[in-house]
């Protein structure tokens, strides 16, 4: 059995109830009170402390009738993978395919070494390193806020260096829950469920759309090439990139042969490089 | 909520949130439906998965309008205009609902002769040439006389004319009073482009009728202004002539701003009102006995009828045994009013050093509130304040502000931590007017204590105090009921109250045994009843049952699903979603109807109408209460059974909403001479400065709003909250922001006559450059409203930029649509020393000790409809 999320931006009102539920189910901590201005998206990424979050794209013109205005909303999440390029990566063996066919990171095994950090194609997963003082700590009322703000860190503080991303919720899982973000969602923008059954769901849903004149597609059911089906499947109405997804994300093993090529001819060519230097030196 | 309260009878949403997946088309106007009620606004989703046509009119383009087929922009403020636009197009294209219309409204009743509309007085109804004196040092007092918005009566029938000919008639009137809002009208005021007026007028009127309905959801972009009222009885007009009042997927959504706001209007927070709607007595009208006051306020005909049944048995549920015939039920116990005791009128007598002491619960004013900085330095002239609640507010600390030396306050804050809605039991009211219990999940944290305990606990210290007093006035609070004490020993011990207690006071018992009453049909008038709350009864029927509690789903209506006022009604006015024969108006909107073979009403629901009145039975206009309705007239609460197009004499500001420009605007009123609202409320003091009706100093409209990230002004204390959204903003379109040089998350500082602010600014193509008038072009500036001095994501509040002007029915404040002027860079530090907002002002410019207090409402007209919510 492999279980996992599709997430339809169709239906996604940008309230943002999954980043919350998530952290505050995976008691992760806030990651700083900075003003992007990016629309009204201000946690910016996934990272190690955001496991869900939500893009807002804006496509408008002031003007009053403007015919094509959209704002596309999405939340995003680590994608478990079908190839999972962080699983390759991991020299230690702590991530792991779990029982739900989740890509799962063991904390308690994994030794900080980042190698999953550059190995994922669409740049999830993350380390931790110890939760730092709040970026910003020029609180109006400093010792209050202070105060606060340690109140807040729990899990993850003080374990410095391990590499963080959505769990699937492994622990609600076990015990038959829905993972946070999926139960917290007002408008099942975001179902969990068993991915077969899911996939079903969301062609059909794909095929209404159409009907009624939307660009729906999946992105992540079929075509994503070296890194395979994704367990964690979007419903999108613009090109990935709108969203800030990969057009063609490619598993980094995958141009490990052309790589190992390449360093071989390139040793090759040195050495006969260094013979004839050393010959002519003669 | 007047507006609906007039209009149909009672002031809260006629249907419910899950009965809108049946609408075939949702008007979304006044609300941020997905923002401001996101768990709601699944049931628009579920709609529009159906093929329902979903519309959004909005100032902003918000995440509501990025999930609506269509979104119309509109100026800020102009929405009667709009709505006043599709009533006009629905009339002169015949597209009305006219069997509903001719059953249901009151098109058909004629006016006198003495009746004067907007037509013929440019803007202004018949009345106001001699306003009532009201008091000699009130000059700026206006107000109707409204005695000429009547029906002419012969004997006890109004007159009509069932083919709504008569020029006279609602009918005619309001075709006339409409014929100004033409499509080039409502584009030249609003803003909105006519295509898509039109468009929504085709809309509207293409998913109503006999097959097909279409709700409408507001929120308080409709009613904080000071014509909110009637922005709320357009929409009144609108749906009653499409026929859309009673019926399922139809009426009007009036979506509460809190939790629980539709429970604290029910159980009566506000200052004028008794628990169940009941008027406050007033000491300005005749009812100082129990006689005089039930004169005021018991309708001959329609439920009303009834009311000395309320009065009596809540009179019996607050003094108990002390309360008996002999003495008027100890009617004299209740505080009179003497004006207009609301929150923010209230703050120019804290100010004037009117008010020593105050309460504060779960409220927030210093940073929410209208003219916010007039709040904090109000506050200082207290001398205790009492604040309860989770997190120290800044009206907890309002002496520890920008510019002022805490030292020099005198006023003693009393904190006390109150326990979240988590860490204590209770009852919510939603939107639905549906009660639902909650159980205590968590143990309260450190000393928090729940609000009922602190005020039973208050309650029990005053009866301690007073105790053995032989004073007169002293016996309200030996009288008082006062025993909830807990069931449960743990709970008893720490001086918890119970709340199943309350609850089964609230839905009232017999005096005699102490049997719960089974519905407020029981109720009666010679205290062998009590009740705290007549439109709660029927929750608790016995000792033993709480429906507040009861969780039978499922789809459809869901009778089983916690227990719906007035008695677990769901969809209220449910006899108009049969004709007047008593059939469904077609098999897709079938409802509730009359079978004749059980001689009663039947369907979905629990039918809004006297079970066994069969359809045909005739109107006795010589009769009282709802005899005097038909079988076919569906509102019951009303005193002639129809929905009102036409209102009589209840509203302060007209019978028929007229647009007029908010009290600042950017434009002359294009439809009338008269500029704003004639009779709305303001007060003129140095602390209370207006822009002006169009100064070209403030030459953009501002409003205000919530975001969904957080709950008012108390959720930006939670990290994970406060990261989504972390600093106070102000949303520009590109081209103000090009032309005032303001980049994208700079620093801009926004100002009016009554202070400045600075935030950061998101530069956004969802504010849209409206052109308005010849081509004027109009730009607006939002600021969402939640910020303050403390908590993760502070920064300043849009309340330090509105002075406070008020609706004459119901005490709203402006908040919505205003004017402002903007620049790039943060604004000066503030000095309360030298600011006027800070300073005392002159005696002549007073507003305290109840003086200018003395509002036209409380004078010469009684409360027609005690409905205010």
């Amino acid at each position: 059995m492999a279980t996992g999320f599709f997430t339809d931006t169709t239906i996604c009102i940008g309230c943002k109830a999954c980043e919350v539920a998530c952290k505050q189910w995976n008691e992760l901590p806030s990651d700083g009170f900075e003003f992007s201005g990016d629309s009204y998206d201000n946690t910016g990424s996934l990272s190690g402390t955001t496991w869900r979050h939500v893009s807002f794209v804006e496509q408008l013109s002031p003007e009053p009738a403007g015919a094509e205005d959209r704002w596309l909303m999405m939340s995003d999440v680590c994608k478990h993978c079908t190839h999972a390029g962080c699983m390759e990566a991991c020299p230690t063996g702590a991530i792991i395919r779990n029982e739900f066919n989740n890509v799962f990171v063991q904390p308690d095994i994994c030794n900080g070494c980042g190698y999953c950090v550059v190995s994922c194609p669409f740049g999830v997963v993350d380390l931790i390193a110890k939760v730092n003082e709040p970026r910003h700590a020029d609180y109006n009322d400093a010792t209050l806020n202070q105060e606060r703000e340690h109140t807040s860190q729990t899990a993850l503080q003080g374990s410095g260096g391990v590499a963080a991303k959505c769990t699937l919720c492994y622990d609600r899982q076990k015990i038959g829950m829905v993972p946070a973000c999926a139960k917290a969602c007002p408008t099942e923008s975001i179902q969990f469920g068993e991915i077969e059954e899911l996939r079903e769901r969301a062609s059909k849903r794909v095929e209404a759309l159409q009907e009624r004149g939307l660009p729906a597609y999946l992105y992540g059911a079929g075509n994503e090439g070296s890194v395979g089906d994704l367990n964690a499947f979007f419903l999108l109405i613009d090109k990935p990139e709108a969203y800030n997804l990969p057009a063609e994300p490619v598993l980094p093993s995958t141009r490990q042969p052309a790589g190992y090529v390449s360093a071989a001819l390139t040793a090759a060519l040195l050495t006969l490089l260094g013979l004839a230097v050393f010959k002519g030196a003669k | 909520m007047p507006g609906l309260g007039t209009s149909f009878g009672r002031g809260g949403a006629t249907n419910s949130l899950q009965d809108l997946p049946n609408a075939d088309c949702i008007l979304i106007e006044g609300s941020n439906f997905a923002e401001a009620h996101p768990v709601g606004f699944r049931f628009v989703m579920q709609a529009k998965e159906r093929g329902s046509k979903i519309i959004h009119v909005d100032p902003r383009y918000t995440r509501t309008s990025a999930l609506a087929d269509l979104y119309v922009p509109i100026r800020s403020g102009t929405d009667i205009a709009f709505l006043g636009g599709v009533i006009n197009w629905v009339l002169q294209n015949e597209r009305y609902f006219r069997e509903y219309v001719c059953a249901y409204t009151n098109a058909s009743h004629i006016l006198t002769d003495k009746f004067q509309d907007t037509e013929d007085l440019d803007g202004l109804f018949s009345g106001l040439d001699e306003p009532p004196r009201v008091s000699d040092s009130l000059p700026s007092v206006v107000m109707y006389d409204r005695r000429t918005w009547k029906f002419e009566r012969e004997g006890n029938s109004i007159k009509s004319d069932p083919t709504l000919q008569h020029p006279r008639c609602v009918f005619q009137i309001l075709k006339r009073h409409f014929s100004r809002y033409t499509p080039e009208m409502v584009e030249s005021i609003c803003g909105a482009p006519r295509e898509k007026f039109l468009e929504v007028c085709r809309a509207l009127a293409e998913n109503s009728g006999r097959e097909r309905t279409t709700a409408f959801a507001y929120a308080l972009g409709w009613t904080q202004h000071n014509t909110g009222v009637q922005y709320i009885r357009t929409a009144a007009i609108l749906q009653l002539l499409l026929g859309n009042v009673g019926r399922p997927g139809g009426g009007i959504m009036a979506l509460r701003g809190h939790a629980n706001i539709q429970g604290a209007t029910d159980i009566a927070t506000l200052y004028d009102l008794l628990p169940g709607y009941l008027p406050m007595p007033s000491a300005l009208r005749h009812e100082q006995t129990l006689a005089g006051y039930l004169k005021n306020h018991t309708k001959r005909t329609g439920w009303w009828v009834n009311t000395p049944k309320y009065v009596v048995s809540l009179l019996k549920a607050f003094y108990g045994d002390a309360a008996t015939k002999e003495n008027d039920f100890c009617f004299d116990y209740l505080p009179q009013i003497s004006g207009d005791h609301s929150e923010l009128p209230t703050m120019f007598a804290m100010k004037d050093g009117a008010v020593k002491g105050y309460f504060v619960i779960g409220q927030n004013p210093a940073s929410s509130v209208q003219n916010a900085e007039l709040a904090r330095a109000a506050m200082e002239r207290l001398e205790w304040m009492v604040s309860i609640d989770s997190f120290e507010t800044e009206t907890a600390s309002f002496w520890n502000r920008e510019g002022v030396d805490p030292s020099t306050v005198g006023t003693e804050v009393f904190f006390i931590p109150a326990a979240t809605v988590l860490e204590k039991d209770g009852v919510m009211v939603n939107t639905n007017r549906m009660l639902q219990f909650h159980d205590k999940a968590l143990e309260p944290q450190g000393a928090s204590k729940s609000d009922a305990w602190f005020l039973y606990q208050l309650g029990k210290k005053l009866k301690a105090l007073y105790a053995g007093s032989a004073d007169a006035k002293d016996r309200p609070i030996l009288n008082m009921t006062w025993d909830y004490e807990h069931e449960d020993d743990r709970e008893r011990e720490r001086g918890e109250p119970s709340v199943n207690k309350i609850m089964q006071e609230i839905n009232g018992y017999y005096t005699a045994t102490g049997d719960q009453v089974k519905g407020f049909t029981e109720l009666a008038d010679d205290g062998s009843t009590a009740a705290g709350g007549w439109i709660y009864s029927g929750v608790c029927p016995d000792k033993h049952t709480n429906l507040a509690r009861s969780r039978t789903g499922g789809s459809g209506v869901s009778l089983g699903w916690g227990f719906a006022w007035p008695a677990n009604r769901r969809l209220m006015y449910n006899r108009a979603s049969a004709d007047p024969d008593g059939n469904p108006w077609s098999e897709r909107k079938k409802y509730i109807w009359w079978d004749a073979t059980s001689g009663r009403w039947t369907g979905a629901d629990v039918p809004d109408f006297p079970i066994e009145k069969a359809p045909n039975t005739p109107a006795d206009p010589n009769a009282g209460g709802i005899e005097a309705h038909s079988g076919a007239d569906p509102f019951m609460m009303q005193i002639d059974g129809r929905g009102a197009l036409f209102v009589n004499e209840e509203l302060q500001d007209g019978p028929i909403p007229v647009h007029y420009e908010p009290l600042a605007s950017v434009t002359p009123n294009l439809l009338y001479k008269q500029q704003h609202n004639p009779v709305l409320r303001q007060w003129k003091r140095r602390d209370n400065p207006y822009n002006g009706a169009v100064n070209p100093e403030y030459p953009y409209v501002l409003t205000t709003y919530r975001i969904t990230e957080y709950s008012g002004g108390m959720t930006k204390h939670i990290p994970w909250l406060a990261e989504l959204q972390p600093a106070a903003f102000c949303e520009i379109d590109p081209v103000l922001a090009a032309e005032k040089r303001i980049r994208n998350g700079d620093w801009a500082t926004i100002s009016t006559a009554v202070g400045e602010i600075e935030v950061r600014a998101l530069v956004t193509g969802r504010i849209k450059l409206l052109s308005i008038g010849s081509g004027e072009r109009v730009h607006q500036i939002g600021v969402p409203y939640n910020f303050g001095r403390l908590g993760f994501a502070h920064g300043d509040t849009s309340g330090d930029l509105i002075p406070l002007s008020m609706d004459p029915n119901c005490s709203i404040h402006e908040a919505k649509a205003l004017t402002c002027n903007i620049r790039a860079g943060r604004r000066p530090r503030r000095d309360a020393a030298t600011d006027p907002i800070d300073l005392d002002v002159p005696e002549k410019e007073r507003t305290s000790e109840g003086k200018a207090m003395l509002h036209g409402t409380y004078h010469d007209f009684p409360h027609e409809n005690p409905t205010c919510g």
